[in-house]
């Protein structure tokens, strides 16, 4: 299903599409896979895959630190689109989220070819925006991936037009000024962003980021977006874990309850 | 040609731009801005001036260094950046930014910083305007610079040790940029080097570019002509990019940037970002980038901590891709010789990273003579003084048991 069909769905359904974040390859490439597939099953319509970076600006310290294990585990781009392909093959809708600098150094034509062949549907971009997409727009219109750039409280009008204009699937409407990480309470910036960008357009579906990090704050952030976008708190839920088992049962547990929240919106 | 780069949108050529997070993109308009007001505003221009001769002891003396020139066999020009206050020309940057950050009202100004000499600067310039100042560092570098984190908590800035990634100057950029995202309305993003997202690569050319102005100004006026090459090192590119523009249109001038060789560019263990890297996207902007072919980020590795960056900025590799400038890696061995040969020539104890560039003046000199039919004229920038690199020389010559023996205090 594309990501634009699952938005329409949960339109449908008066509800919210939950979308999870992990790291791949963290902490190993098989353990990534489990950790997406568990997610998916305990409630997470879509799985964002993050490509491991080096140098992750708009991170905070868990997806970081995440990324860091990764890599010094030795985790590659190839591995990363592998573990797209096995999730995606697992019935599990994917989209991956990459700084840019990978993909150009991949190839930006061969890398959207190669991202659409292990089956995700889309690509989020948090340190590529529009005005240095022109490859990026080329590429993506081609092997038809989704585009999901992001949009930020500080964004002017004019460009919240301009970026939703060049976004696909969904835009990412980042809650707060500041980088990934749970927060105690929901950004009140968050509510006024999203009517700004339903008024650049009213039918690309908003999903909402930073600082989500329990069921209650993802009911409220479901009673005025579209998506609900959840990084730190599922990873937490791997990186404190004694063991395994315990932090895949963690991570189903955090899953239904972030699903229950997306489905049960505050209106 | 070359006055109207960057383009519109900061590129030059195919380097540069804005590679950001979109949250930032309204304060780097807004920096933009106030910079193009500023620029033409006289009463900026009088107060940067003011300043710049007043407080930070500038324009810098052009110093013709015979010693050095005999024994070199050429003649040798340094512009002496090493005597501004702080002890380098990032005193230039440091204060057209933070008279910029008050011009906008931002009451706080934050700065990444490797070995700690931007931080001392940006924190000499918040106390001197009266600006809050908070200096990210990483922690292996507040570990071997204790010194230099003393000294910008006594000009009151805050210094944040930075524990993640490499811990590193790169990584203590990433906290910086991490900040500012979650503090645009009120903060400053004091960058150190011309690099980054645009438009900071053209306005710290900008504010070091007294630099090559005075020192073509003072060629002019002390042997009546210009150089025939003009010398720097290239880290990040500030000091280079300073001394080299006013220098660009004078199509008989070669210009030489020498990178941080390190062990040498084929050990891999260099920070030579333009010799031995590859295009890439890092902090903001499309350069040249020490990357592995997944296009992670690599550490670098230079006896110079102020050379120990993984990037540089965009507008060397333009100048670099044009061929209007030459960039050679010099290894962290021929550094340390002509850092000797400085000091003990003309009594000049040279950062470490200005002994890049002497080295590399040094060693084009045979093949200049012979192309030249003469002696050749080299203007070096010797951007800063070794103060700060006395411990690290004195343990890369072995001298410090005897430093220790006669000052028991002062070793660390």
């Amino acid at each position: 299903m594309s990501i634009s069909e699952i938005f329409h769905k949960a339109r449908a359904e008066d509800r919210s599409v939950l979308i999870g974040c992990m790291p791949a390859g963290f902490p190993t490439v098989d353990d990534s896979i489990a950790s997406m597939i568990a997610m998916h099953e305990a409630g997470c319509d879509v799985v964002e895959v993050e490509l491991p970076y080096s140098d992750p600006v708009m991170d905070g310290p868990v997806i970081q630190k995440a990324s860091d294990i990764a890599l010094a585990a030795g985790v590659r781009t190839r591995d990363t689109l592998r573990i797209i392909e096995a999730v995606a093959n697992a019935g599990v809708p994917v989209v991956l989220m990459t700084y840019w600098n990978p993909v150009e150094k991949y190839g930006v034509n061969a890398f959207a070819r190669d991202l659409a062949a292990a089956g995700a549907t889309g690509m989020i971009t948090p340190d590529l925006i529009p005005d240095e997409a022109e490859e990026w727009l080329a590429a993506s219109d081609e092997q038809g991936i989704d585009r999901t750039f992001l949009v930020s409280p500080s964004s002017t009008d004019e460009r919240i037009a301009m970026t939703v204009a060049n976004c696909r699937g969904f835009v990412y409407a980042t809650a707060l000024m500041g980088v990934t990480g749970a927060r105690t309470s929901v950004s009140r910036q968050a509510p006024d962003l999203v009517e700004r960008i339903r008024q650049a357009d009213r039918d690309l579906p908003v999903g909402v980021g930073l600082g989500v990090g329990n069921g209650k704050q993802a009911a409220e952030v479901a009673g005025f977006a579209d998506g609900v976008i959840v990084g730190s708190a599922l990873i937490r839920c791997v990186l404190d874990a004694p063991d395994r088992e315990t932090g895949l049962s963690r991570l189903r547990a955090l899953s239904a309850e972030l699903s229950e929240g997306v489905r049960n919106p505050e209106k | 040609m070359t006055s109207v780069l960057p383009d519109l949108a900061g590129h030059f050529g195919r380097y540069g731009g804005r590679f950001v997070p979109e949250a930032l993109v309204r304060a780097l308009d807004e920096l933009e801005t106030a910079y193009r007001e500023a620029k033409t505003d006289p009463e900026f221009q009088a107060e940067f001036q003011d300043l710049l001769l007043n407080y930070a002891g500038t324009p810098s003396l052009l110093y013709p260094a015979k010693r050095l020139s005999a024994k070199a066999g050429a003649e040798i020009l340094l512009k002496r950046e090493d005597l501004n206050h702080t002890g380098a020309h990032k005193v230039r940057n440091v204060l057209g930014q933070a008279l910029l950050a008050k011009r906008m009202g931002k009451p706080r100004v934050i700065a990444e910083t490797g070995a700690g000499q931007h931080g001392v600067a940006s924190a000499t310039a918040a106390a001197l305007l009266d600006l809050e100042c908070v200096v990210y560092m990483g922690e292996t570098d507040t570990e071997r610079q204790a010194l230099n984190v003393a000294r910008m908590r006594m000009l009151g800035a805050t210094v944040v040790p930075v524990t993640n990634g490499s811990r590193t100057l790169k990584d203590a950029l990433n906290e910086a940029l991490r900040d500012w995202v979650a503090s645009v309305d009120t903060t400053h993003y004091l960058l150190g080097t011309a690099a980054g997202p645009h438009p900071f690569p053209e306005i710290v050319r900008d504010f070091v570019g007294g630099i090559g102005v005075e020192a073509r100004q003072q060629c002019l006026d002390q042997i009546g002509r210009l150089p025939d090459v003009v010398a720097a090192c290239v880290g990040g590119g500030s000091n280079a990019i300073g001394i080299f523009h006013a220098f660009v249109p004078d199509e008989g001038v070669a210009l030489y940037g020498f990178e941080a060789g390190g062990d040498g560019v084929r050990t891999g263990r260099h920070a030579a970002s333009i010799t031995g890297g590859s295009v890439g996207v890092l902090h903001g902007a499309r350069t040249y980038v020490l990357q592995d072919d997944d296009g992670q980020t690599v550490e670098s590795h230079s006896i110079s901590a102020g050379l120990d960056y993984p990037g540089v900025g965009p507008e060397h590799a333009w100048l670099h891709d044009t061929g209007r400038a030459e960039y050679e890696p010099v290894t962290d061995a021929e550094a340390m010789s002509a850092f000797q040969l400085l000091c003990r020539t003309e009594g000049i104890i040279p950062a470490i990273e200005s002994a890049h560039a002497v080295a590399g003046a040094i060693r084009i000199i045979p093949a200049l003579t012979a192309e030249l039919g003469r002696e050749p004229t080299i203007l070096i920038n010797l951007s800063g003084r070794g103060d700060k690199d006395v411990h690290t020389a004195g343990a890369y010559f072995g001298i410090l048991d005897e430093v220790e023996t006669l000052v028991p205090g002062e070793q660390e």
